[in-house]
């Protein structure tokens, strides 16, 4: 495959999702035929650009929430006066995995009520492991002679942690981001069962007016953009680790 | 990641408190002072009147229970040892169990059929902050694999003896269910079925995938990236984009409606369920072949081991933790998820959980959703221990 292949997919694929975004009609001939009894072939109730906005900024606030809670943690749990708490937090994030997102949507409504809350919650905690584990990782793998060479050069703790422990650990907590990231771009539409308004409604107009040009849409904008925002987040961990001339896993 | 050292015991005479002693001991204040322990209602889909522990039992039973959470958070606070901590994480929750039925009991008029009780935001931050503390014990016990799940059945009996004894009778929870007990255990086995059958057949081409992959490098990159994508399409999406060619199948290949192929219900949710669970299991197999050592391959064939005698009987056999990892994912994820396939006539536990949000009736919600997360969390724990069974015995063997 040549080099410049990937790129220019991935550029294609940039126009294609801007353009069926702002002029959704273009596309209409090529849905048309998934459509029964003259059914509206793009989805009507509301512009897919706004929707998608509304999705992304979803998933943005509830990442940086569990980005702030998971970087946090991992920090305190590696330093000497929280080292207590290392076995425990482990096992209650990776319990908190366990628990399936319509559950945590569901029972989050009697406590915050129908909408964008209930999403974030599950959102948010369904991003704090892959960022916690991969901060843990990141804090626990520093190399033993830059660590002591800091502490020699007469660094304090929080000297070290910001100049040195926290830039080293970013590409692998970088990684973690991506991670839940995409997990949140796919579990957001679940939010749509309890009335957020992600792409989700799109796709649940569908399955409920039988109309398979909705799914198709909705599920591809979410398809699509999970695979833009990969690639995109992959190169920023890729240019941190030469950066700091760590390998990004 | 377990076996965290004994945290060292106060010295002489001063008393020493323990650092998440303290967090719970201020959640279980909260909870048991302030917050409701009961919910009120007098019908199911009407707003509770929220009680608290004093106004949800009667006064004795209420002074006993306030003196056993002061009790176990007390003992919680300062440095204990383990064997008293785990006592009043134990002692507090089976009380918990026990009254919140008691509760029910009390709240509920006589003869009234149409009043609901169900445990409020205090009970549930109780049993939290009480679980935290048995968490923290277990974790530091640093039990066994086997000794685990041997917890896990004894949790497991002592939740089933006090569903069967009756005494939560009285709660809105089994009220749904005495309503619906038939479709509850035949969604439940839909539930258990689709998730289960979805596993099996994903691991059944999913394995030989993944040799095939191993074995076969250029192929690798693309079927790993192919499954990545299917990864990326939401599950609401997948389950409805396989209406239509599911559909097209039960009416043009002849005998496929007779086996229960049909456009809408539990075929797409399983094609679905099983779709996400090939990446899991197809990359796990991969990286397991790719980590088995040189060493072991070399010898393999210094003692004139053919390609398949080697696969059964050196690789797969090292690769095997790993794959489990990956099966694990797959059977969590996959409990969860299956809950999804309601949206589209599916089945399974979603049935309730759906069907509660549309009629804001959050104890049948809570019918759906605690059957799923109990699942989901029994298999974590079952496949932990195994998982760890088999990597410790290869350590073993290989040392």
């Amino acid at each position: 495959m040549k080099a410049w292949l990937p790129a220019l997919l991935r550029l294609a694929l940039v126009v294609l999702l801007v353009a069926f975004l702002t002029n959704p009609g273009w596309f209409e001939p090529l849905l048309k035929p998934l459509t029964e009894n003259n059914a509206p072939v793009i989805y009507n109730q509301g512009s897919l650009l706004t929707l998608t906005l509304l999705h992304l900024r979803t998933v943005l606030l509830a990442t940086l929430a569990a980005t702030i809670v998971a970087v946090a943690l991992a920090i305190l749990v590696t330093r000497p006066a929280g080292a207590e708490f290392l076995p425990l937090s482990r096992s209650l994030v990776n319990i908190g995995q366990t628990f399936p997102p319509v559950a945590v949507l569901a029972l989050a409504v009697p406590a915050v009520g129908f909408g964008e809350w209930p999403t974030l919650i599950a959102l948010f905690l369904y991003g704090l492991l892959p960022i916690f584990e991969n901060a843990l990782t990141g804090l626990t793998t520093l190399p033993a002679n830059v660590v002591e060479a800091a502490r020699g050069a007469g660094m304090t703790g929080w000297q070290r942690l910001i100049k040195v422990e926290l830039p080293l650990s970013a590409p692998i907590i970088l990684g973690g981001i991506r991670l839940s990231v995409v997990i949140g771009l796919a579990t957001a539409t679940i939010g749509s069962t309890v009335a957020a308004k992600t792409l989700g409604e799109v796709i649940i107009a569908g399955l409920l007016s039988n109309n398979l040009a909705f799914i198709l849409q909705g599920g591809l904008i979410v398809a699509a953009l999970a695979v833009l925002i990969y690639d995109g987040l992959s190169a920023v961990e890729r240019y941190a680790a030469r950066r700091m001339g760590r390998e990004a896993e | 990641m377990r076996g965290a050292p004994e945290r060292p015991t106060g010295e002489g005479v001063n008393i020493r408190f323990d650092k998440l002693g303290v967090v719970i001991a201020a959640i279980a204040a909260y909870a048991g002072f302030l917050a409701p322990f009961a919910t009120f209602r007098a019908n199911r889909i009407v707003p509770g009147q929220a009680r608290s522990i004093l106004e949800a039992l009667p006064a004795t039973t209420a002074a006993l229970l306030l003196a056993i959470i002061v009790a176990a958070a007390l003992i919680a606070l300062f440095r204990t040892p383990l064997v008293l901590r785990l006592a009043a994480s134990v002692v507090t929750l089976v009380a918990l169990a026990l009254l919140i039925g008691v509760a029910g009991t009390f709240l509920t008029p006589a003869g009234n059929t149409f009043a609901r009780v169900s445990p409020a935001s205090g009970f549930w931050i109780l049993i939290f902050a009480f679980t935290l503390l048995l968490a923290d014990v277990l974790t530091r016990l640093n039990l066994s694999p086997l000794a685990r799940v041997g917890v896990l059945v004894v949790a497991a009996l002592a939740i089933s003896l006090l569903l069967m004894s009756g005494s939560w009778d009285n709660l809105s929870i089994l009220k749904e269910y005495f309503n619906r007990a038939d479709s509850f255990w035949a969604e439940g086995s839909k539930h258990v079925t689709l998730a289960l059958g979805s596993l099996a057949a994903a691991v059944i081409v999913g394995l030989p995938l993944g040799i095939f992959c191993h074995r076969v490098e250029r192929l690798r990159a693309g079927v790993l990236n192919v499954l990545n994508i299917i990864q990326t399409i939401p599950s609401i999406a997948l389950f409805g984009l396989l209406i239509a060619p599911l559909g097209w199948v039960a009416t043009h290949v002849p005998g496929a409606a007779a086996l229960g192929i049909r456009g809408i219900g539990t075929a797409p949710a399983f094609v679905a369920l099983f779709l996400y669970s090939l990446l899991p299991v197809v990359a796990n197999t991969v990286v397991g072949l790719a980590g088995v050592p040189r060493a072991a391959n070399d010898a393999a064939r210094g003692m004139g081991m053919t390609d398949r005698q080697r696969l059964f009987g050196v690789e797969f056999p090292l690769a095997f933790p790993v794959i489990l990892t990956g099966i694990r994912i797959v059977l969590v994820q996959n409990i969860g998820l299956a809950t999804i396939a309601a949206l589209i006539g599916g089945g399974g536990f979603g049935v309730f959980v759906f069907q509660g949000v549309g009629q804001t009736a959050m104890d049948l919600v809570l019918l759906g959703a605690v059957p799923t997360v109990a699942l989901a969390f029994a298999a974590a724990i079952i496949l932990d221990a195994v998982i760890e069974m088999t990597a410790t015995k290869r350590r073993v063997e290989t040392a």
